[in-house]
């Protein structure tokens, strides 16, 4: 074996290993491969609605869609929701969908909420909060922007405001 | 139940076993320079009759594990006591086996007694046959356990000798690092007996004492009342913001600062704090009778052995300790973890523990075959092993919970 | 290439110890050194350690040091040994980790030590990218060490030599050595040795000079193939990190439930769920349990479906049975890699309330029964001809809102409130009810109806874990390779003995890599039966 082979053969042992050290720090910073992510399409789903028959997510595509996943449980979610109804009026004419998933609760704990809050966009009810967990919704509410290409465009966690609703339709409203 | 009363026999007939022959290996190596006696003779003729008696000990301890086996319907490892009987069972077993390969009485006189320690040890748990619990119902018990504690029992001869390497080499002729840590070494020992001594006197004297801590548990009745905390000890320490309900032998001293975490923390500080007081008690009687360190009267009675050879012979239980315990304690383990939790490592406190004992026998074995460390170094390292185990088997069960802590004292 | 030149003619290459021909240490002569240069590769040349002149090979070089390999060993150690101080992560009762959450319990539980650990990252030690960076340097190392290794040892080990140079055997730590009595037949002792070996199991290479003994030659290579099974080991869980060889999820199924298990195209349904303890009979020895029972098996009947409709979630699914039964604690149920366990429990919760609705005033008479189921709750149901009864509002978890309004905490029912009406067709009047906590409250004081409140329907809530992991059996595969090294390595060992003859004189040596007592003793065994007139003297010991 002469220097020039033997440099070969340790570049390439040495580079495989270090391979394996970038994919393994790399996974251990990125703990869950499947977790949905900004950039990425939106898993697709069907759910049926409150008041109406099952939608599909893919069924939005080339509108801009806010995927917002609350419970009546949840203080900061009420808060938010009469801020969603008003954008939802105001944009729903520009393109844009507001799908409201309720986690696991029953239809009779649901409706008065919604009636009480005049909610008129889609409320989608995850019985057995199949669809949070395909989202990995850890605090809610959690708002997904889901561009007209099905791109997720921005997560947030936490309550909304108007404002913060406006500049984030801003960016997923079809041109 | 007679069968489990005759297993309790047979292990207490091991023990007394075990405890003639430690006193007769020692008589085998200590008189040897007795008036009108050729040394060669009397160890010959001592070290035999030690031998038979821990090989009846050994066949009585068998039945005794046998007999439980069949009397409880599970193999006797399932809780504390059991658990550390058993390691006694396999280090006597690991004694058996290397003494037929080097045929050193001398062995004898360093494993027996830490046989007897181990055993008197388990003897401060509660002994009854306790049913198994649904995660231990596994033929994986049986042999991950078993295995374990066979390889742990080799590496323990691998401390004895080990140890009786530094007590023969050590030069005593003036105090140095090593003759303190050898010291050291024999105080943790005496802690270890003082412990076993305090705690098997006062729990047979029944002098109580209870403490009632400002916590309230669920108790079986589903009622809510204030925990309770019972010391078999004399109480030094007594647990934060408790009170007494019933008074023992003394009155406490301190309470155990806020920051020890449990309901048991300041129990198990008093009995560490009468560990240490009475190891040192013995340690300090002992070089009081004596006048002179433990190592430097120890020396004499090993002065004419090989010392290359006894560092053979720990290092030859080591090298076959170490693929048992690597087979027994993480191989198995990582099976019965899998079919159990459906994951084969958790890093669970134990299982990060046990695989601390195998790194540091790992460091050990490539320091001996690469880097030449045999010896001393090598002697210091096999004692080390065997504090690591021991923290693994006992500091981790009863000082960090986890999935494997299943008693506690 | 550089070479060097033994005195029997030899080209060895740079780094060689010992000539590979003749045996005579070459180092030895060229530094002066006073000790005999090691045995491990029988003074092979160590390729990697000659070079160093590009930064490749000294990063290789670094890595085949067994003194790296120990400080990595080492390091892994006391890191694992800090992760234990206090729980990791993943054991702290800490129900929805959030980090405000966890830094909190640190903090709150372990003081000032507790926020340390917490800020270092220690709480979460073994997923730590240093922890990884720290098992990827040890399987570098155990990859190039064994590389760096294998290839002088199997040159040395292939070309056994019966021909030692003087040097070589007076360097081994058994070597006798002694003068011959005239007319010895030198041929003759080599025979009786080599037979009195043969029969203990060596192989014999010889001349009527001199002779070569070995035995366990195979067990060299133990530490290469415990070796190669750790990287496969190590290989098996970095393979877990892939997407698709590791599944981890957890799922809570009320009895009755049918309930998708996420990330799979698989349904479980707990049909029952079961708690049995010991009873006293079968116990070994009466125990005193303080009135408390010890658990004899946890166990869920269930059924597992695969879902033809997976590729779209949460659409109404397609579901075939593929396998059912029970569910016990180590013993899990398994389909195509994928394994679901008994891990958990909440038993005796609240299923459905009953009822029966009462008319006061027709003398307090049963209408009919009323069931509410608290996980489906209907919407209206009929009682008796004539009288429904609807749910106006449902609160699963009742708690008086800051607004004075009714809330619910969690979605949960662990304290149900409902505002029910009923109505009735045949007088066409409603009357409004409301169920709180155990007690009904009626509209009006003179209300018609009312409702007797009948025993819930409790259920049990069984949590199963589910589990795929591709990499086991790889993981198991180098276990059990590893295995076969150390047992190879540890229960064998390489001995030879070397016996030659030089005129007049005889010549003896021994070395083995372990367990030098045995060799001693088949040395002995061997110059009694052949009779030589020679002693071994222990050198060490000198």
């Amino acid at each position: 074996m002469d220097k020039k082979n033997r440099t070969y053969i340790r570049v390439a042992i040495l580079g495989v290993l270090l391979a394996a050290l970038v994919f393994a720090v790399y996974t251990s910073f990125v703990k869950d491969p499947n977790a949905v992510k900004v950039g990425k399409e939106a898993p697709n789903f069907s759910l049926e609605q409150l008041n109406g028959p099952a939608v599909t997510l893919s069924d939005f595509r080339g509108k801009g869609v806010i995927l917002n996943f609350w419970g009546t449980w949840c203080e900061p979610c009420k808060k938010e929701m009469p801020d969603l109804q008003k954008q939802y009026e105001a944009y729903k004419d520009k393109g844009l969908v507001i799908l409201g998933v309720n986690i696991g609760e029953s239809p009779v704990t649901v409706e008065p909420f919604t009636k009480q809050f005049g909610i008129t966009f889609p409320i989608l009810m995850d019985k057995q909060s199949e669809i949070t967990k395909l989202y990995r919704i850890v605090p809610i509410p959690s708002t997904f922007f889901i561009d007209p290409d099905g791109k997720v465009q921005e997560i947030f966690l936490g309550p909304l405001n108007e404002d913060m609703i406006t500049q984030k339709v801003a960016k997923i409203l079809p041109k | 139940m007679q069968l489990v009363q005759l297993s309790d026999w047979l292990l207490d007939i091991a023990f007394v076993l075990y405890v003639l022959a430690s006193i007769v290996f020692v008589v085998a190596m200590t008189g040897k320079n007795w008036a009108g006696r050729d040394p060669k003779q009397h160890e010959l003729k001592y070290g035999r009759i030690a031998y038979w008696l821990a090989l009846i000990g050994f066949i009585a301890q068998t039945g005794y594990v046998i007999f439980r086996w069949i009397a409880g319907g599970h193999s006797p490892t399932s809780n504390m006591f059991e658990f550390m009987a058993f390691l006694d069972y396999c280090i006597i077993l690991a004694y058996l086996i290397i003494y037929r390969i080097y045929k050193l009485t001398v062995i004898g006189a360093f494993v027996l007694p830490l046989g007897v320690i181990m055993l008197a040890y388990s003897y401060v748990f509660p002994k009854e046959i306790t049913p198994l619990i649904p995660a231990l119902q596994s033929y994986w018990l049986h042999i991950h356990v078993t295995t374990a504690a066979l390889g742990e029992g080799i590496l323990a001869v691998g401390f004895a000798a080990g140890l009786m390497y530094l007590v023969r080499t050590v030069p005593q002729e003036a105090a140095t690092k090593s003759t303190r840590w050898l010291e050291i070494v024999l105080a943790v020992v005496m802690m270890l007996v003082g412990f076993i001594g305090m705690e098997s006197t006062f729990s047979r004297l029944d002098h109580k004492t209870v403490f009632e801590l400002p916590k309230e548990q669920l108790n079986f009745q589903g009622e809510m009342e204030k925990m309770k905390v019972e010391y078999t000890l004399p109480a030094i320490v007594a647990p934060e913001g408790s009170k007494i309900i019933q008074a023992g032998p003394m009155t406490p001293l301190f309470t155990a600062p806020s920051w020890m975490e449990g309901k048991d923390a300041a129990r198990k500080l008093n009995t560490m704090i009468w560990s240490v007081i009475s190891g040192l008690v013995l340690y300090g009687g002992l070089r009081l009778i004596l006048r002179k360190r433990l190592g430097a009267a120890m020396q004499p009675a090993v002065k004419d052995i090989d010392p290359e050879l006894i560092d053979e012979i720990s290092y030859r239980a080591i090298s076959i300790g170490y693929p048992v315990f690597t087979l027994g304690a993480l191989i198995f383990a990582m099976i019965w973890a899998e079919e159990a939790w459906g994951r084969f490592w958790g890093w669970d406190p134990k299982e990060v523990w046990a695989l601390i004992v195998w790194l540091f026998y790992s460091a050990y074995l490539h320091l001996r075959l690469s880097r030449g460390w045999i010896g001393a170094k090598s002697a210091w390292m096999s004692v080390i092993g065997f504090v690591i185990i021991l923290i693994t088997l006992v500091v981790v069960n009863l000082v960090i919970a986890g999935l494997h802590s299943y008693a506690g004292v | 290439m550089d070479q060097i030149k033994c005195e029997c003619g030899h080209a060895n290459p740079v780094g060689t110890m010992l000539c590979e021909s003749c045996g005579r240490p070459l180092e030895l002569e060229i530094k002066g050194e006073a000790s005999f240069p090691d045995m491990r590769y029988e003074g092979m040349a160590r390729r990697s350690q000659t070079y160093s002149r590009t930064i490749i090979d000294r990063i290789w070089n670094y890595f085949s040091s067994v003194k790296v390999a120990i400080g990595i060993i080492v390091i892994i150690l006391v890191a694992s040994a800090i992760g234990t101080v206090f729980p990791q992560q993943q054991y702290i009762p800490v129900p929805v980790p959030t980090e405000p959450d966890v830094a909190r319990f640190y903090t709150e539980t372990y003081g000032k030590l507790g926020t340390i650990y917490y800020t270092l990252g220690f709480h979460n030690m073994y997923s730590s990218w240093w922890y990884v960076t720290l098992l990827v340097a040890l399987g570098t190392s155990l990859v190039i060490c064994s590389l760096d290794r294998v290839i002088p040892l199997y040159k040395a080990l292939s070309k056994p030599r019966v021909n030692q140079h003087k040097s070589f055997l007076k360097g081994q730590k058994f070597y006798g050595e002694a003068e011959l009595p005239a007319e010895t037949d030198s041929a003759a002792l080599v025979e009786a040795a080599s037979a009195a070996l043969r029969k203990k199991g060596y192989r014999i290479f010889q001349n009527d000079q001199a002779m070569m003994a070995e035995k366990g030659r195979f067990s060299r290579w133990g530490p290469y193939i415990n070796h190669i099974g750790l990287i496969i080991f190590l290989l098996g869980v970095l393979l877990r990190n892939v997407p698709g060889f590791y599944l981890d999820e957890f799922v809570w199924v009320r009895e009755g439930q049918t309930i998708a298990i996420p990330d799979t195209p698989y349904y479980v349904k707990n049909v029952q769920y079961h708690t049995e303890y010991w009873k006293e009979e079968e116990m070994a020895q009466e125990l005193d349990l303080k009135g408390g029972a010890v658990v004899k098996s946890y166990q869920t009947d269930a059924i597992l479906y695969l879902n033809k409709n997976a590729d779209l979630p949460g659409a109404n699914p397609d579901l075939v049975e593929i396998k059912s039964g029970p569910i016990i604690v180590n013993h899990p149920m398994e389909h195509e890699g994928l394994a679901l366990y008994q891990t958990g429990v909440q038993e005796m919760q609240l299923g459905a309330l009953n009822f029966v609705l009462v008319d006061k005033k027709a003398g307090n008479k049963e209408i009919g029964p009323i069931k509410l189921d608290l996980y489906n709750v209907p919407a209206e149901q009929q009682v008796a001809d004539g009288v429904k009864v609807r749910v106006l509002d449902y609160f699963p978890d009742f708690v008086m809102g800051k607004d004075g309004k009714p809330a619910t905490q969690t979605n949960l029912p662990k304290n149900p409130m409902f505002a029910l009406e009923v109505v009735s067709e045949a007088d066409n009047a409603s009357e409004k009810l409301v169920y709180l906590s155990g007690s009904i409250i009626t509209e009006k004081d003179d209300s018609r109806y009312t409702l007797e409140i009948k025993m819930p329907d409790l259920i049990d809530i069984s949590g199963l874990m589910v589990r795929k992991d591709k990499a086991v059996p790889l993981i198991y595969f180098g276990s059990f390779i590893f295995m076969i090294g150390v047992a190879m390595g540890f229960f064998w060992q390489h001995r030879r003995i070397w016996l030659q003859f030089h005129g007049t004189r005889v010549m003896l040596a021994g070395h083995t890599n372990k367990n030098w007592y045995g060799l001693k003793q088949e040395a002995g065994a061997m110059i009694e039966q052949a009779k030589l007139p020679i002693a071994i003297e222990d050198k060490s010991k000198a």
